[in-house]
């Protein structure tokens, strides 16, 4: 069973990845990107990471690509792409080195992990429970500093973002881009 | 009968690579971020794969922080896009070639 639903939702995943790099529209590409991210969250439940597989729907398929979406929209949809290389060969290159990567690391997974060695049994007891516990122990201050983190990027995005009120020509707001400075309790 | 390990390794290798030949070939910048993601995404699959494997959830919890850096990331990221995109009306990522010497 398990297996079954590895072998269809793998080529779904890898299928709706390689979509998202060949589409001229952006959006079409966010969408695929989206399909890709429900299929993760798939196989986040088939590894017993439930709580990673709601997360990985609420905040990467939802947040995330809204906001790239809303981008997207905000800045118009151009499709006309530069198909003019500035590098002379560098698409052919990419895909090659992309092919020795893939071949190095199954390569390496093969011999580290071994292909054929199923897991243990799961691990016992509710695995939000099990999370939320290890977060709130052994990780508390980083989860605290996540969320410093998270101010900075909205105030910085709001910074970044923002328009000045009289059309001035120059963009003396750059500098105010830098980073408050971090007050850790 | 539980799915081998090494299988999602598999997967998750082969979706770094897309991601990676994505950053590499396209020119659009809004594609290449999503290309960005989709590495991301590919290291969270084989942190939870093995977190499964070792049966602790310490690798869930280090996916979770990613994350949340990565939300915190697309934020700053696509503020950067869209202040570019203002200076000069495109979002190709040749255009913005200030830096080259």
């Amino acid at each position: 069973m398990d297996l079954v639903v590895f072998w269809v939702m793998a080529p779904v995943s890898v299928g709706a990845a390689v979509l998202m790099l060949l589409q001229r529209n952006a959006v079409y590409a966010a969408l695929f990107l989206i399909l890709n991210q429900f299929t993760l969250a798939v196989f986040f439940v088939l590894l017993d990471a439930h709580f990673l597989a709601a997360v990985q729907v609420i905040v990467y398929a939802g947040a995330i690509m809204v906001l790239f979406l809303f981008v997207i929209m905000f800045l118009g949809i151009d499709r006309r792409e530069a198909l003019v290389e500035t590098i002379r060969g560098q698409r052919w290159l990419a895909i090659g080195l992309g092919l020795l990567l893939v071949v190095g690391v199954v390569l390496a997974i093969g011999l580290g992990v071994g292909l054929g060695r199923a897991p243990g049994p799961p691990p016992g007891g509710d695995n939000i429970r099990a999370v939320a516990r290890v977060l709130f122990t052994d990780y508390v201050f980083p989860f605290e500093l996540t969320s410093i983190l998270l101010i900075l990027a909205a105030v910085a995005a709001m910074v970044l973002a923002r328009r000045k009120a009289r059309g001035l020509p120059d963009r003396e707001d750059q500098p105010a881009a830098e980073p408050e400075p971090e007050r850790v309790p | 009968m539980r799915t081998p390990i090494a299988y999602f390794l598999v997967l998750s290798a082969l979706l770094f690579t897309i991601g990676t030949i994505g950053v590499l070939v396209r020119r659009n910048a809004l594609v290449i971020f999503m290309s960005i993601e989709l590495q991301l995404n590919a290291v969270n699959l084989t942190l939870i794969a093995f977190s499964r494997q070792l049966g602790e959830v310490n690798g869930q919890v280090l996916a979770f922080f990613s994350m949340v850096v990565a939300a915190a990331e697309v934020v700053v990221g696509l503020a950067i896009i869209v202040s570019i995109f203002r200076r000069r009306v495109s979002a190709n990522v040749d255009d913005v070639s200030l830096l080259k010497w």
